[in-house]
């Protein structure tokens, strides 16, 4: 009866054949779909760039890092090397941590509270022994480590996106010490001391949105 | 009424041609420069940072301790990495566990930020084990073609290029923060060894 009907329409079992085969080509088409690349960084590590996109695209992350190469700059060698390289290496352990799924509390306290004392200290420059001031960049490593360690997904190519992370991260602390090298004049020294309190202040801005 | 004949060639030729359109790369094989396989096993390790970084902190590592150094790396990962590689050939393919490529890394780039004093002896021994193990993984990936052989000599070729200047780069820094620059390096070098590292554990 269906077939006599159809036969009796035939118009309209033309309409539902090419519905049908519209339908298919449709389910096909977005079978075959390549992945959205719009959000790389929520989907999936996938290269050198995401991984250098990483650590730039915080604000709160920027501060504390472009901080440690100016207290590095002021305080002059050996520091001037040896913070910006505790800095990543211990900030690797803290991502390492995150990786892996350790808990670690306090992360976001920690990152804002990095950005208010380096940048005091940057603004009062304190100059304590190399190695309190390595700890103290040490410790906040962690923090920041750990947080980029726990927002990093999965991905393809964890030695790309790995060296780009670590990368833009020791780029950063270059260009604290490449804006720390004006403190070889006394305006210079002024200006340093401005830029460590407006760092504070970003930390200080930081800590009351992760209090709030 | 004359009965409509619906041809389903259209729809298939269509379906086809959509399927064709979506075909991705075939990533069986090397890629290819089409300049040959010497230029083919060049660009591999070029293209490798997994192979291309460690052997840059040995060198640089090597480079560090003086001239001696520098040239005994010259000499033995190129000739280490065609054993390794000849090694592989004839071997079933295999994939590098992540642990031991992060190791690499770690070790490396560990050493090169510390500027071990490292002998003469250990360094050539660390770069005998770089290069069997490197060129070993390299060949049983390349045992695949006929022109593996080819390919290895000119994977071998790129090597002993970049230790050379590699080498001779940093055996004639000295001025002090040159020689931390690179050391700095090493730093960024052990530091993704150790991400790399808490990856291969989470994806584990």
């Amino acid at each position: 009866m269906k077939r006599q009907a159809n036969i009796a329409c035939p118009q309209a079992s033309f309409a539902w054949v090419g519905l049908l085969r519209s339908l298919t080509v449709l389910v096909l088409v977005f079978i075959f779909a390549p992945t959205a690349s719009a959000h790389p960084q929520k989907g999936e590590a996938i290269g050198f760039l995401n991984g250098f996109r990483h650590p730039i695209s915080g604000l709160d992350h920027v501060l504390a890092m472009v901080a440690v190469g100016l207290w590095g700059a002021q305080l002059g060698s050996p520091s001037i090397w040896l913070l910006p390289v505790a800095f990543p290496m211990v900030m690797a352990v803290g991502g390492m941590l995150g990786l892996m799924g350790v808990p670690l509390p306090g992360v976001e306290y920690g990152i804002a509270l990095s950005a208010i004392l380096l940048g005091a200290a940057v603004m009062f420059e304190v100059r304590p022994p190399l190695g309190i001031a390595a700890a103290l960049v040490g410790f906040f490593a962690i923090f920041h480590g750990h947080a980029h360690g726990t927002e990093l997904p999965a991905g393809q190519s964890a030695l790309l996106y790995s060296m780009g992370f670590v990368i833009a991260t020791g780029c950063l602390h270059g260009l604290g010490i490449a804006i720390g090298t004006l403190h070889r004049w006394p305006w210079g020294q002024k200006f340093l001391r401005v830029a460590g309190a407006l760092v504070s202040m970003g930390g200080l801005f930081f800590m009351w949105r992760a209090v709030a | 009424m004359k009965p409509v004949n619906h041809s389903r060639v259209p729809l298939y030729a269509f379906l086809a041609f959509l399927l064709l359109m979506y075909a991705t790369p075939a990533e069986g094989h090397l890629n290819t420069t089409g300049m040959g396989p010497i230029y083919d096993g060049m660009m591999h390790f070029l293209m490798s940072p997994e192979d291309l970084v460690p052997v840059l902190a040995l060198t640089l590592l090597a480079g560090l301790r003086g001239a001696a150094s520098g040239r005994r790396a010259l000499f033995v990962i190129p000739v280490a990495w065609l054993l390794g590689g000849l090694a592989g050939l004839s071997a079933a393919a295999a994939n590098p566990h992540p642990f031991i490529a992060a190791g690499w890394f770690l070790l490396l780039g560990g050493l090169l930020a510390a500027d071990a004093k490292l002998s003469l002896r250990v360094t050539t021994a660390l770069a005998a084990f770089l290069g069997l193990y490197h060129g070993y993984l390299n060949g049983t990936g390349m045992g695949l073609f006929e022109t593996a052989a080819v390919a290895l000599l000119g994977l071998v070729f790129a090597v002993f290029v970049l230790v050379a200047l590699a080498a001779a780069l940093v055996v004639r820094l000295r001025a002090e923060w040159t020689r931390i620059a690179v050391r700095v390096a090493g730093s960024w070098i052990a530091a993704s060894g150790l991400l790399m590292l808490g990856w291969a554990v989470r994806t584990r």
